[in-house]
């Protein structure tokens, strides 16, 4: 059986697809889709990937996801891809495109930057060092961030 | 030069030199012989989040030896910070009272972020564990000051991990092809990240925890203090508190021009008995705080050093 039928097709709506094995719940939680959303939501994980070995999909009904939307998800889904499906078909294909900087996607790793300061208003900004493999340091305190520990500070 | 001072690396090595060239210039004034009010009508805004006696006292020293005048933040029991108010509240209102600001704060890229919120120049006067970039330019006009050069075996002592003064200083002396001993014990060892920049910057590092076999092949040792304030618990503080002290007796095989440094306060890592030696350099080096930063305050403002008025 095809990963793509695992769930039933969608009429409207974004489908997710290339995210990391494993990593789908921290895409839904980087988009703010909670269970809490009208939207209904399909979300397969662990499928065969050609390209990847394994991989993770997502389907959200009834909202096109944006390109902005979509980069916020470099951090842990550097290679996913979004289809916009209208009437059953495919509409639009985007994916994630590389930035230099990631504003208030998440929160610097090191806890004594001034970012973690009681309701200091300015964004957090994450300058991206390297692309592949993803490195960053915070525009302001310049620290490296540890990779491991930024997915526990999203935004 | 930008607008702002929040590390070495938003000064050309030729803005370096161009400074270290006038702080000589401003030898005279900056001991009162000469009254040099070049600055006169502008307001230096002194923000200290954290305690400071050098950093604080000598920008208040060469605004004023220029003419100008200062406001300071004063003690945060009696300011709004204890209400609560955020740093970028604070900074949005020194931006209309002032013309240029220094920030020292505890936790690290507030001199960046206090950049971003004001129009006026920030100047980085110790971020947390980050950077102390004018600290740094006192410090290279000391080291040329005794040796004409910068290109030396220059040896950092203590806490490399939270001291940002040795961070910022490491930066520039590697640009200017000094070599670099970094002798700390492991917990306080430099961050891997600033090693990393200061060999992709072509700087020769070595690594050591033992101070005294590095003193007879040093032009500069530059002691730190351990700083307790940053530990995050004592335990750990005093497994490496007086790890390092350097007193007269160690300096028997160290080159004659040697120059020993320390940003200060000290603890106990220069004994006194050294301050009477031709070796220690650090109260020389907490004057020039004063040239240093009249230098930069003048440059900031596009004001020649020369053309002083003799009293």
């Amino acid at each position: 059986m095809s990963e793509m039928r695992r769930v039933t097709a969608i009429c409207n709506g974004s489908v997710i697809d290339h995210i990391p094995s494993g990593a789908a719940l921290k895409v839904l939680r980087m988009l703010r889709i909670s269970g809490k959303n009208s939207n209904p939501v399909s979300l397969v994980m662990n499928v065969p990937s050609g390209k990847y070995g394994a991989k993770d999909i997502i389907k959200v009904e009834d909202r096109e996801l944006t390109q902005e939307e979509l980069d916020r998800l470099s951090i842990i889904a550097p290679h996913a891809s979004v289809a916009i499906i209208r009437n059953y078909s495919v509409a639009k294909k985007r994916t994630v495109e590389a930035q230099k900087e990631l504003v208030n996607v998440a929160k610097c790793t090191y806890s004594n930057c001034i970012t973690h300061g009681n309701r200091e208003p300015q964004s957090h900004r994450l300058t991206v060092i390297s692309v592949d493999p993803l490195q960053l340091r915070c525009h302001y305190c310049c620290r490296p961030q540890d990779m491991d520990a930024i997915i526990d500070n999203l935004l | 030069m930008a607008d702002d001072l929040i590390t070495m690396d938003d000064l050309t090595d030729e803005q370096i030199e161009a400074l270290l060239k006038d702080a000589e210039k401003l030898l005279p004034a900056a001991k009162g012989d000469v009254y040099l009010p070049l600055l006169e009508g502008k307001l230096l805004g002194n923000m200290f989040f954290e305690p400071s006696t050098r950093t604080r006292m000598s920008f208040e020293t060469a605004m004023k030896r220029l003419g100008g005048n200062v406001v300071n933040l004063g003690a945060l029991a009696s300011s709004s910070v204890t209400k609560g108010e955020t740093l970028f509240d604070t900074m949005k209102m020194v931006d209309g009272y002032c013309d240029v600001a220094v920030l020292r704060h505890p936790r690290q890229g507030a001199a960046q972020y206090a950049a971003d919120a004001c129009d006026i120049p920030i100047l980085n006067g110790g971020d947390g564990a980050g950077h102390h970039p004018t600290q740094t330019l006192l410090d290279l006009f000391t080291i040329k000051q005794a040796h004409g050069k910068l290109k030396l075996n220059v040896v950092m002592v203590g806490d490399l991990r939270y001291g940002r003064t040795v961070h910022s200083l490491s930066h520039a002396l590697s640009r200017f092809g000094a070599d670099l001993t970094l002798i700390a014990p492991p917990a306080l060892s430099m961050p891997e990240e600033i090693i990393e920049d200061l060999k992709s910057s072509g700087a020769n590092i070595t690594v050591s925890e033992d101070l005294l076999s590095n003193l007879p092949s040093a032009d500069v040792i530059y002691m730190t203090r351990i700083q307790k304030e940053r530990f995050p618990d004592e335990d750990e503080y005093l497994k490496v508190a007086g790890i390092y002290k350097l007193s007269r007796k160690d300096l028997k095989d160290v080159k004659e021009s040697m120059i020993i440094m320390h940003p200060l306060p000290r603890v106990d890592e220069i004994h006194p008995n050294v301050d009477n030696t031709p070796h220690a350099a650090y109260f020389d080096q907490a004057f020039n705080g004063v040239v240093a930063r009249m230098a930069l305050l003048c440059f900031l403002f596009g004001v020649d050093v020369q053309g002083g008025v003799s009293k």
